[in-house]
């Protein structure tokens, strides 16, 4: 399962980065690394962009770098 | 503990004021409240300016401590030292004192937003790397115990090896003395040799750093390592051997590319960092909370954005009217005043109709811009700007752009000028050249006084179902900009900007209250800015326009002639027909007849023609030419203008503003780049003439044709 598989709400434990997209690599400087717990903050009308929570900070991103992201979902969401 | 005290903003020229030793670096996030709090620490001692060769904005100020002053130079927020945008390499090369004309700071003040230390944290481990003394002001400390985050900053402070670390709040001036007082002693202030985030990185930079002598300091090191720094990259690969640079990247990067493995290894770090020191609340939920995630819903949120919009137009019109007239009546009372004291001759037509018309035109502009850039500011700094470009990001991906233009595309709507250099927070070259070109195709403010000049004199005022037809046509040109934006952007990402599909990543700031200090100075600098650039271009124009049109002047038989055939006219009438004949004979006008041709296929006479070409410079200049050449005087009010453009004839009888020529017009203003301005700041921020060039040949070129076709199928018709 991907980040970008996630619902609305729900929260998921990032497992595995796929670092050959270079517009992952500016999500990880911006925090997304391996190991920490994210939440599916909103997703836009059509399904893209997406926007995650993590430690406080919400990101966007679209669907395309979050399929890089493998997660373990932990709660669904709202 | 936190002492209330109340903050003085210091006076100029009242207590002892110190000169500036010393520069420090203000460096920190986006929206980690570092202006408020430059502002805070500067009080209004402070100036704005250009980083040499680019765009981005250098404040500069002075904080006054009690034994020592320093100048505070605000940097642009970054994420990391990465810099792969304009404003992080700026950042960048400031602090390690690259740039040239500004001094190398000797001490970093670091800004971490308390609600947001994980981003903070990151920033600051990197800063470590440049061996400069570094204080931190952690912000928003109220802001975090409100949503239930409380920091142990001891600890905080024991984890970066003794960095100090001071919480203030801006908006309430806790914690402010605390961090001046740290301030003074900052170039005493112990810092770690080696940051706690990755030693083994840090250890084998200082190594090779003190092997390779003093023209490596231990941050060059890191960015050759890291690649950030292409120049470094290379050389260190010639002093050491590529083999042996490729073997140390491996060690300590492994397979992965460096910013990768740089972001795991520091936030790793910083992970148990603050599961030591920080602690959360739960949350309970408020109802502004609440509220918050309802309006962030996707449908709840996109109406409420064009809800917005339409509040910021009405707003515009509405607001500004009261304001424009009453500039308007100044200005040509004045320039009356001016012709009945001094009688009318070249002097008093050059202030009256060169000078004061001319300043007259540019102010008339300030309230509409200064209430659009109002509610910019606001909504730049409540955090909903970035909060449209997730909204958004769907409609500009079909013209192969991405959220990022959304908002200087918006931004536009005001001015093209700072809308163009908000573009350089869009990473990718391409993306962003594509969204510059776009941008001068949104209706500025500038065209809004031909657009209700033609639409008051040639569009019924009626209504259609529940719409005015005159608001309908003012909409219709909007879009019809917003398309040519659009179809631009789209035209260049297929052909000669094609490349990879942008990425949309973008830190998205939380919903919070606008700070009024910080919105005024903003506001302020705003204003300042644009009356000293448009004003310093419409002004030379006026002149040059003025001087044209009043040169060389009609001998005193064809003033006869023209007053005998004018004998059964009341006198105003005369004096316009003697200033049309002036007109017809001026410099102006002989330009206007030659080029005339040019623009007939259009269906415009030399008068038309002529003002059309003086607005090249600045759009607005166009309705004050209009003004002259129509023999009304550059003075006279918009009614008679009008009335004048719907009897305007050509020799042989037929009217000159027939619809077709008329829609032609408006599609050739909405379209066509008439703005010098513009262009000097394509030509800077693209740093080529390439793109001002071709912007100004493609926008004229598809004004012109899109005149021609309405004229001529119009016609027609």
């Amino acid at each position: 399962m991907t980040l970008a598989d996630l619902a609305r709400g729900d929260i998921a434990k990032l497992d595995e980065i796929d670092t050959r997209d270079p517009g992952v690599i500016r999500l990880m400087v911006l925090g997304m690394v391996e190991d920490i717990v994210v939440r599916m903050e909103n997703i836009a009308i059509g399904g893209d962009p997406l926007e995650v929570g993590f430690f406080g900070s919400s990101v966007s991103l679209r669907k395309e770098q979050a399929r890089h992201f493998k997660v373990t979902r932990i709660t669904a969401g709202d | 503990m936190i002492e209330s005290t109340e903050v003085k903003i210091p006076v100029s020229g009242i207590g002892i004021r110190r000169k500036a030793r010393a520069s420090i670096a203000l460096i920190g996030n986006p929206n980690a409240g570092k202006s408020t709090l430059f502002n805070r620490l500067t009080g209004l001692r402070q100036t704005t300016g250009n980083f040499p060769g680019v765009t981005v904005e250098k404040h500069l100020g002075t904080v006054q401590l009690a034994h020592n002053a320093f100048n505070l130079i605000d940097l642009p927020g970054i994420y990391s030292l990465d810099g792969t945008s304009t404003d992080e390499r700026i950042a960048v090369d400031v602090t390690l004192g690259r740039v040239p004309g500004t001094e190398r700071p000797s001490g970093l003040l670091v800004v971490i937003d308390a609600t947001h230390i994980y981003q903070g944290l990151y920033l600051l481990e990197q800063l470590l790397e440049l061996q400069l003394p570094t204080i931190v002001a952690l912000t928003m400390i109220d802001a975090a115990t409100a949503s239930g985050i409380s920091i142990d900053i001891v600890a905080l402070q024991n984890a970066l090896g003794g960095v100090p670390v001071y919480p203030v709040s801006s908006i309430s001036g806790h914690g402010l003395d605390a961090l001046k007082e740290g301030l003074e002693h900052i170039t005493s202030t112990p810092f770690p040799s080696i940051p706690a985030s990755w030693p083994e990185f840090s250890e084998t930079a200082e190594q090779l750093s003190q092997q390779l002598g003093p023209d490596w300091q231990r941050i060059d090191v890191i960015q050759a390592l890291l690649r950030t720094h292409p120049g470094f990259a290379g050389r260190l690969g010639k002093l050491l051997g590529q083999d042996t640079v490729d073997n140390l990247r491996l060690k300590l990067f492994g397979d992965a590319p460096p910013a990768a493995a740089e972001a795991r290894q520091r936030y790793q770090w910083i992970k148990t960092v603050i599961a030591e020191v920080q602690e959360q609340a739960p949350l309970y939920s408020k109802i502004s909370a609440r509220l918050a995630r309802w309006t962030n819903r996707p449908w709840p949120a996109t109406l409420l954005f064009f809800a917005v919009l339409l509040l910021v137009f009405q707003a515009v019109f509405t607001w500004a009217t009261p304001m424009m007239d009453a500039i308007d009546a100044l200005s040509s009372g004045l320039g009356r005043l001016i012709i009945t004291k001094m009688g009318d001759n070249a002097l008093s037509s050059f202030l009256a109709d060169g000078v004061i018309a001319g300043v007259g035109s540019v102010l008339i502009f300030l309230p509409q811009i200064l209430i659009l850039f109002l509610f910019i500011i606001i909504l730049e700094d409540t955090g909903y700007l970035a909060r449209t470009s997730f909204l958004m990001d769907r409609v500009m991906r079909t013209v192969g752009l991405s959220g990022q233009s959304v908002i200087p595309m918006l931004s536009s709507f005001a001015c093209a000028v700072p809308s163009i250099m908000a573009t350089r927070v869009i990473p990718d070259r391409r993306d962003r050249i594509a969204t510059i070109l776009a941008a001068p195709f949104m209706t500025c403010s500038a065209r809004l006084p031909i657009y209700a000049l033609l639409i008051a004199a040639f569009v019924p005022n009626q209504s259609i179902g529940w719409m005015n037809l005159q608001g309908l046509v003012l909409f219709g040109l909007y879009i019809l900009g917003i398309l040519g934006g659009l179809g631009t952007a789209l035209l260049l990402k297929s052909s000669a900007l094609k490349g990879p599909k942008p990425h949309f990543m973008l830190a998205l700031p939380d919903f919070r209250a606008p700070n009024l200090q910080t919105v005024a100075i903003k506001l302020f600098d705003r204003g300042r800015i644009f009356l000293k650039r448009a004003g310093t271009v419409i002004f030379v124009v006026a002149i040059l326009v003025w001087t044209l049109a009043y040169f060389p002047r009609m001998d005193t038989t064809e003033y006869a002639t023209v007053a005998t055939t004018g004998t059964a006219l009341d006198q105003p009438e005369i004096a316009n027909k003697r200033s049309a004949a002036q007109m017809e004979q001026s410099w102006l006008g002989r330009i206007g007849r030659t080029i005339e041709p040019v623009f007939k296929p259009l269906g415009w006479d030399w008068r038309v023609s002529s003002a059309v070409i003086a607005g090249f410079p600045a759009r607005e200049v166009v309705v004050a030419v209009m003004g002259t050449i129509y023999a009304v005087g550059s003075d006279a009010d918009e009614q008679s203008l009008s009335e004048k453009l719907r009897s305007a004839r050509w020799p042989d009888g037929k009217l000159i503003f027939t619809l077709p020529m008329v829609l032609g017009l408006l599609v050739f203003y909405a379209w066509c780049l008439q703005c010098a301005a513009t262009l000097a700041t394509i030509r800077r921020e693209t740093n080529s003439w390439r793109w001002p060039v071709f912007a100004w040949v493609y926008m004229t070129s598809i004004g012109y044709t899109g005149a021609f076709v309405i004229f001529q199928v119009g016609s027609i018709l």
